[in-house]
């Protein structure tokens, strides 16, 4: 077996040592009842060929995002990643270290870690960044887990512009800890609903910029009137490429801000692993949940970065942590660290430029064909569009033709009355000719 | 006030060699070791390493459609071309000890060989670059690989149902306790209460707590057990759960953990086992055989997916028949000649617990711990568990003629528990002993966990050490341990004297938190 | 000065108690970097709650030793949590409260009792 490296031989003299008279005699705690005298009903061990076959017959059974005409976004964005990326994070050191408990011999992650919170400080215009978190949607709802405890109010409310796995996610978490949420009905632009429901029980409004139909909405407004009722406003991203371009969560004034990190340095990945972004106003550094990394000296004076404040978590304060949290998602900030250092912001800002241009070009093409009506405004990467048809059935139908349309808002939300809704993106990778493609398949369909 | 005051470092004393030691120099090189700033001190203040086709910036000037939301200022962030990035980089790789270089005995994390075969299917095209809400009809293979890790984790564990989207560990507790709630409020049953044992994982009061549950402890047995008649003191109409980790902390099978599941059971309580150890017993033992309700895989752990710093993780949890119907959406079905996903939960009792994420959980780490199951098989899989058990007990045996263990009767499991009464007397702590490995080229042990035991050092070798690296770290670790014995206590408080750097003052970090880099210094 | 077996000590001044964290827990709390003191208003009693003390290492509840309402919390250990270290019976104070039973105070240790019961653990 080539991944164990004892031998027979070996395991004999090492049973000797031990005193035992075989393998068995170490299992002996296990109740009788409970012992299996042989392998499971599963198949055997397998060659790396063979392993190999396997996995790359099912790979072969997806049709990849690259492979012809894509436009899928809501949440989880296609973009280029440099290869330097990858060939960096598959470095023994960062891929096959641990957690860096013992910062002597894990300055390497360390450093990363802390030039990873200083990027998504100066993204989000937040002074106080942590390590990562899961993705952005688990990110979202520990924001509002934070809100309640800093505010110790029960009730959050969150935007109809909310992606719905978000607000679902935020709700799971919400609901075990006692916190009520009010989820406003989906709508294009939310700004005067989401004021409107703020009252003096409310701990935190949560507002996604751009949201998930991809309108661009300044929440200044929002952050007003939360901030007049006592309230924290937490500021959603998921396409993170728009930090380039777009007023930050901090010039608008957010409390909070959460990120879907995944655009920079991630792949697609079938929806994980993702990296979420967490960012924050100073004066609530001691309520945020995860890992945190801090500069320090070393016993000779040199500078060192260690994991710091670590008694608000876990394996210190127990039952009284700010979160459960305890794996981040180290390599995938990693990849992200790489990436933004590769772009700067000279790079994110044209990354960016690109990105809305090529929705341009896609948003003039789509609204030229007959019976498709653009339901977003100010939009970034992404946007909205009526359709004369059921969005899903027209999803699938293209699919067979190769097309990957976008996303179905019925997909997201099934009883949210926008069956006819399709959510569209494009990004630096979608070439004009994917765009003629879609516009004249869409045309086709519409006019059957 | 409560009084912990077992724990992790504070601040580093000045060693009392450091006066006659060469000042190390902080901004410069030293044989291979080479001093690296941040890149914000690299200069790349206008520069890109990133590329983009002329044409496309050309076209890219009209921000009309953003309504004049834009950035007031312009981003601060510095760019560095591809070659100034990788040498950053690969620096900093070179200050991070890791499993590739040598035996990284961390009790609980399970840090074992992560088989590179792993990382290439993670890459091939048709899983890396899919979209969560492609059309199911064109990720057909996506679902049909999360059916088999299904099929593959079920069979292994005997449960009957898995959920396989919780995104790390403690997020798959959270999973199994929100289930466990979610299956006790269908009943109209309000129960408010968890029991943990005192040696558990800090996860898992969080855990409780995060879901909404009062934590209470449950006190353990002179030899690192469960203590029966605590729990069933403990247990009443107020207990939703039991929460045990097995194998447990200290290393040690629960034997009575048929027990505890009963007990549990006749209160009306649900079993949940914290799963963190299962590489101790796959293959050899079916939690589902221990009436185990709910239990999560550290894929990360058990399954090999590589640990990355610090993630990502991967934490799906088996259910029982009584917890199935609670787990969260989505999940996988097969359907026809294919398969279906289910993303809206058909009735109230699969509503109940609802979503734990955006889209489906960790597919990158899916690929990679199939290709691992796929390799091993299931006699490989048993054989993992045995190598595993038989290396830390081969630790246990050699460590044991100088250093002190807690529970010397009987076998260990997968790791090997010692405490700090044989350091007595030496001046030297567990602390200063685990740092002095650095110095000998290993990564220090678990320290000063589980709780429950004076001075922890918790060894966990894993099954992918050879006989000849387990026989290096035993003959390093008895040659400090006679040093510590013999009086050189210098050795140890100012150790590691060989990193990269000396030790962190912690104290200073916490008091004075610097979080990011700024332009000021 | 009385003390009670959870290390904390408590001074009276006609109504207003000052409290604090004994010698004995700041030593052996280790480097304290942050103290969490309630606000001014806050009514608690005897037993509850009060503070949360933070060492690199642990975060510990500070219980109130006797009941009342906070007047005033020490702004000078938030913000330079070492005095804690340096003078935890003096300037490292936390709260003052008004105390709603005085009684209260006559249950607790006096320094013999409390140095007695020091030398038992």
């Amino acid at each position: 077996m080539r991944y164990l490296p004892l031998t027979t031989d070996d395991r004999a003299q090492m049973l000797g040592v031990i005193g035992a008279a075989g393998i068995d005699d170490l299992f002996v705690d296990v109740p009788a009842a409970a012992r299996l005298n042989g392998p499971v009903d599963l198949p055997a061990f397998a060659s790396e060929l063979a392993v190999e076959r396997s996995l790359s017959a099912l790979a072969a059974k997806n049709r990849p995002a690259g492979a012809g005409p894509f436009f899928c976004g809501a949440g989880a964005y296609r973009h280029h990643v440099p290869a330097s990326v990858d060939h960096i994070i598959q470095r023994s050191e960062f891929l096959t270290s641990y957690t860096p408990y013992q910062p002597e011999i894990a300055q390497g992650t360390l450093q990363v870690l802390f030039e990873f919170q200083s990027q998504v400080a100066a993204l989000t215009g937040l002074p106080v960044a942590n390590a990562s978190m899961y993705d952005g949607s688990t990110a979202c709802a520990e924001a509002v887990l934070m809100a309640h405890r800093v505010t110790k109010r029960r009730k959050a409310v969150l935007s109809g512009g909310l992606h719905p796995h978000y607000a679902e996610t935020a709700w799971t978490l919400a609901h075990s800890a006692g916190v009520a949420t009010t989820r406003l009905p989906a709508a294009v632009n939310n700004e005067a609903a989401v004021i409107e429901a703020i009252d003096a029980d409310t701990a935190c409004v949560v507002v996604q910029t751009p949201n998930v139909f991809g309108q661009v909405t300044d929440v200044t407004a929002i952050a007003e009137a939360a901030h007049a009722a006592g309230a924290l406003l937490i500021v959603v991203t998921t396409e993170t490429v728009s930090y380039g371009l777009l007023k930050t969560p901090g010039e608008m004034g957010a409390d909070i801000a959460v990120a879907e990190g995944q655009s920079i340095g991630n792949g697609l990945n079938f929806g994980g692993p993702y990296v979420g972004l967490f960012a924050c106003r100073e004066s609530l550094l001691r309520q945020i949940p995860g890992r945190l990394c801090g500069e320090t000296v070393d016993a000779q004076g040199r500078r060192g970065f260690v994991l710091t404040l670590s008694t608000r978590e876990q394996h210190i304060r127990r039952d009284k942590a700010t979160s459960n949290i305890c794996t981040n998602s180290g390599l995938c900030a990693l990849a992200f660290t790489i990436h933004m250092s590769l772009l700067g912001g000279t790079g994110l800002k044209r990354l960016a430029q690109v990105n809305h241009a090529k929705a341009r070009k896609l948003k003039a093409a789509l609204a030229a064909v007959p019976g498709v009506e653009v339901l977003t405004g100010a939009f970034f990467n992404e946007f909205a569009v009526r359709l004369p048809k059921d969005a899903a059935a027209v999803v699938e139908r293209l699919a067979a033709k190769d097309i990957l349309a976008g996303v179905p808002y019925s997909r997201l939300a099934p009883k949210a009355g926008f069956d006819d809704v399709l959510l569209v993106c494009a990004t630096e990778t979608t070439l004009d000719e994917d765009i003629t493609a879609l516009a004249g398949a869409l045309k086709a369909e519409i006019s059957q | 006030m409560t009084m912990q005051t077992v724990g992790r470092p504070t601040r580093p004393e000045i060693p009392a060699d450091a006066a006659n030691d060469a000042p190390a120099p902080s901004d410069a090189a030293r044989g291979l070791a080479q001093y690296e700033p941040l890149i914000f001190e690299l200069g790349g203040w206008d520069k890109t390493g990133v590329d983009f086709a002329p044409q496309d910036l050309a076209e890219a000037a009209d921000l009309s459609d953003l309504a004049g939301l834009i950035r007031a200022e312009p981003l601060a962030l510095p760019g560095l071309s591809e070659p100034e990035t990788l040498r950053h980089y690969v620096r900093l790789s070179q200050k991070n000890h890791a499993i590739d270089l040598a035996l990284y005995p961390l009790g609980s994390c399970t840090m074992k060989h992560n088989p590179r075969l792993n990382e290439k299917m993670a890459r091939l095209a048709g899983f890396i670059d899919i979209h969560p809400l492609q059309p199911v009809s064109t990720v057909q293979g996506a679902l049909e690989l999360m059916d088999q890790l299904a099929h593959w984790l079920k069979t292994l564990t005997g449960m009957p149902a898995v959920a396989l989207s919780p995104k790390a560990g403690a997020h798959g507790e959270l999973c199994g306790l929100l289930a466990i709630r979610a299956a006790h409020e269908a009943r109209g049953d309000g129960r408010k209460t968890v029991l943990v044992p005192t040696s558990a994982h800090g996860t898992n009061p969080a855990t409780a707590a995060q879901a909404g549950y009062a934590v209470r402890e449950i006190a353990q047995t002179a030899d690192g057990r469960v203590d029966l008649s605590d729990l069933a003191a403990k247990l009443g109409p107020d207990v939703a759960a039991v929460m045990v980790t097995n194998p447990n902390t200290c290393g040690l099978f629960e034997r009575e953990v048929m027990e505890i599941a009963r007990l549990t059971h006749e209160a009306g309580a649900y079993f949940y086992c914290d799963g963190a150890n299962f590489n101790a017993i796959v293959g050899r033992v079916r939690p589902g055989d221990l009436g185990v309700d709910a239990m999560h895989i550290n894929l990360h752990k058990t399954f090999s997916t590589p640990h990355g710093g610090g993630g990502p993780g991967a934490g799906p949890v088996v259910l029982s028949a009584a917890l199935a119907p609670f787990a969260p959406k989505p999940w996988v079905v097969a359907a026809g000649d294919g398969f279906a996903l289910i993303e809206e939960a058909r009735d109230e009792a699969a509503g109940a617990l609802g979503r734990l994420c955006a889209f489906h959980g960790q597919m990158g780490m899916y690929v990679r711990a199939l290709t691992y199951m796929m390799s091993h098989g299931s006699d490989g899989l048993r054989q993992v568990a045995e190598d595993a058990v038989l290396n830390a007990n081969y630790i246990k045996a050699r460590l044991s003629v100088a250093m002190t263990t807690p529970f010397p009767d009987g076998p260990c499991m997968h790791e090997a528990l010692f405490d700090d009464a044989w350091l007595e007397g030496t001046g030297v702590t567990t602390l200063d002993f685990a740092k002095a490995m650095i110095d000998v080229g290993f990564h220090p042990m678990t320290m000063y966990f589980p709780l429950v035991v004076h001075g922890a050092m918790l060894i966990e070798p894993t099954e992918t050490e050879s006989k000849a690296e387990l026989d290096r770290f035993c003959d390093a670790l008895l040659t400090l341990a006679a040093a510590a014995k013999a009086g050189d206590a210098e050795r140890f408080r100012g150790a590691p004297f060989h990193a990269p750097l000396r030790r962190l003052d912690e104290t200073l970090a916490a008091r004075k938190p610097r979080l990011r880099w700024t332009a000021e210094g | 000065m009385r003390f009670t077996k959870d290390h904390e000590w408590v001074e009276v001044v006609g109504d207003i108690a000052t409290v604090g964290i004994t010698s004995y827990a700041a030593q052996q709390l280790g480097d304290v970097v942050f103290v969490d003191l309630p606000s001014a208003g806050k009514a608690v009693k005897a037993g509850e709650e009060l503070a949360v003390v933070e060492s690199v290492k642990a975060a510990s509840d500070v219980y109130a030793p006797v009941s009342g309402e906070v007047v005033e919390a020490n702004s000078e250990v938030a913000e330079t949590p070492e005095t804690v270290n340096a003078m935890p019976e003096s300037s490292g104070w936390f709260v003052k409260l008004k105390l709603s039973d005085p009684a209260e105070v006559e249950a607790l240790m006096d320094r013999t009792a409390y140095e007695a019961f020091l030398s038992t653990l």
